[in-house]
């Protein structure tokens, strides 16, 4: 059955939506978004080193995602900066020093293609353990800093003084979102997958009234995105990273039939 | 140290010195078990931040900060709530730690929101909202609570009972109260030891004491020192700095 690329494919989908849904989550309530942008830019450094080392690709993004991320976090608290104009900087100066890099690699056959928008129709069984694998690592270690984060998220500093660590949180947080960007940037691409974390969780919002309901309808919209999504390309024969996302994007439009009923204040 | 098993936070000579100057300087001040201490100050004076010092979230002070307790719970003086955070009175309550549903609705039964608990947060009134915040935080029994102005937004009336309730608490719980608030005359009827600071401590003692202050008169003027006679006895006379007794009309 795993020689079914239509098969692999649907179960790496799977996979993934099951972690960005709450991780997703997160970054909606921590206003990151942006943020995630910034790990997936430096994801391309990351592919280009691994490329140039003949280093293994997942663990090679997720140094370099995390490394970004640490790196954010320590210039947050060392120079008065806003963060958006720091994450402004750091996404694209690693986008820019990857790009300079690809130039250095012009004897090697690269697909620049894959990497910004995935190619789901390569993912093979390693990959496959890989997103299985992390996710399952990732969700659990979700699971036990889920209260401190979601305190921390609600108030930093009440978290804080009630004997809690957001910064420790924090930074785990931030690298288990850069473990996510490594272990999806094949299947769903660089370019794409802040959109995965991001539309079907703000679908869920629109049709939610506390954490876990959101948490729960951002796994489920993830999910009906891979299948509807996977299961379009393949029909009307579209590249399956993007098909996906548009999915997204009416789920999301749908929702905000709902929302109407709903009390938007 | 010290050898008071009652004392629950002692914080000497301490102050933040930030950007070339001092946020607050020279605080000194002791939380009992059982007993409510008040910082009052006009805005900017550093209660705030002192209370923040109290609960060591800031990291480079000066001073010292001793706390014998990890039962800690905490009143932000502002608690904004994101749109994209669906979160109900009741998720709320378990914030930090988890309870049984009777511990969530005795405590939102004293603050009078027990109805509210399945409402979402963003459409609670403001004095509802500080009403949940008291709650949560009492719920979990602290030995040391730090509330940040948390009547705001409450009516008198309720406010009034309000301040009634964190002295009946202190009293049940036998927890350390910390209490900020610019509400002079209500506050001080409730409270059992008073500092009044602006950037350093003015004046501190027992609400009488700072009333009769000719520094807490400056800060916040005569009338407000004339306030105290709702619960005070009638005086015929103050005392000056040097000990005189002057006649005044109260």
């Amino acid at each position: 059955m795993f020689d079914d690329f239509l098969f692999r494919a649907l179960i790496a989908g799977i996979g993934i939506a099951l972690v960005t849904g709450p991780l997703g989550c997160f970054v909606v309530w921590r206003r990151l978004s942006f943020f995630g942008d910034t790990l997936a830019h430096s994801a391309l450094l990351g592919v280009l080193l691994s490329v140039a080392f003949d280093l293994n690709i997942s663990l090679t993004i997720f140094t370099v995602s995390s490394l970004i991320a640490l790196l954010l976090l320590r210039l947050q608290k060392t120079t008065n900066l806003p963060s958006d104009a720091l994450l402004g900087l750091l996404s694209h100066s690693s986008l820019a020093v990857g790009l300079v890099i690809l130039g250095f690699l012009s004897f090697i056959r690269f697909d620049i293609m894959g990497v910004l928008f995935g190619d789901i129709l390569s993912v093979n069984v390693n990959d496959l353990l890989a997103i299985w694998i992390g996710g399952a690592i990732i969700l659990l270690v979700l699971w036990f800093i889920w209260k401190p984060l979601f305190a921390s998220t609600v108030n930093y500093e009440l978290a804080e003084a009630e004997g809690m660590n957001p910064e420790r949180v924090n930074a785990i947080f931030t690298i288990l979102l850069a473990a996510l960007i490594a272990i999806s940037i094949k299947m769903v691409g660089l370019l794409l997958i802040t959109g995965m974390l991001i539309i079907p969780t703000t679908m869920a919002r629109n049709l939610s009234n506390n954490p876990k309901q959101m948490v729960i309808l951002s796994i489920i919209g993830g999910l009906l995105s891979v299948f509807i999504g996977l299961y379009t390309s393949f029909e009307i024969n579209t590249s399956s990273g993007p098909t996906i996302v548009v999915v997204a994007l009416i789920l999301f439009i749908l929702s905000l039939i709902g929302i109407k009923k709903r009390n938007y204040g | 140290m010290t050898n008071n098993p009652n004392v629950l936070v002692k914080i000497s000579n301490a102050g933040i010195h930030k950007n070339g100057k001092w946020l607050v300087k020279d605080v000194n001040l002791e939380i009992h078990r059982g007993k409510i201490v008040t910082i009052i100050g006009p805005n900017g004076s550093g209660k705030s931040t002192t209370a923040k010092i109290v609960l060591g979230l800031h990291k480079k002070i000066e001073g010292n900060v001793q706390t014998f307790t990890k039962k800690i719970s905490y009143v932000p003086q502002k608690v904004s709530i994101d749109w994209t955070l669906p979160i109900r009175v009741l998720d709320f309550m378990v914030l930090t730690e988890d309870l049984e549903p009777q511990e969530i609705n005795d405590a939102l039964n004293l603050t009078g929101v027990d109805h509210l608990i399945s409402r979402n947060l963003r459409d609670l009134s403001g004095g509802e909202f500080q009403r949940v915040l008291l709650a949560r935080a009492i719920a979990k029994k602290p030995e040391l609570l730090v509330l940040d102005e948390p009547v705001q937004g409450v009516d008198f009336a309720g406010e009034v009972a309000l301040y009634g309730l964190i002295k009946k608490i202190s009293e049940t719980l036998n927890c350390g109260i910390l209490l900020i608030s610019h509400d002079l005359h209500v506050v001080m009827s409730a409270t059992d030891y008073v500092v009044c600071l602006n950037g350093h401590v003015c004046c501190s003692g027992t609400p009488v004491d700072v009333a009769r202050d000719k520094h807490y008169k400056e800060l916040f003027g005569e009338k407000s020192s004339q306030l105290l006679s709702i619960y005070e006895h009638d005086h015929d006379h103050v005392h000056t700095a040097d000990g005189d007794i002057v006649k005044e009309n109260v």
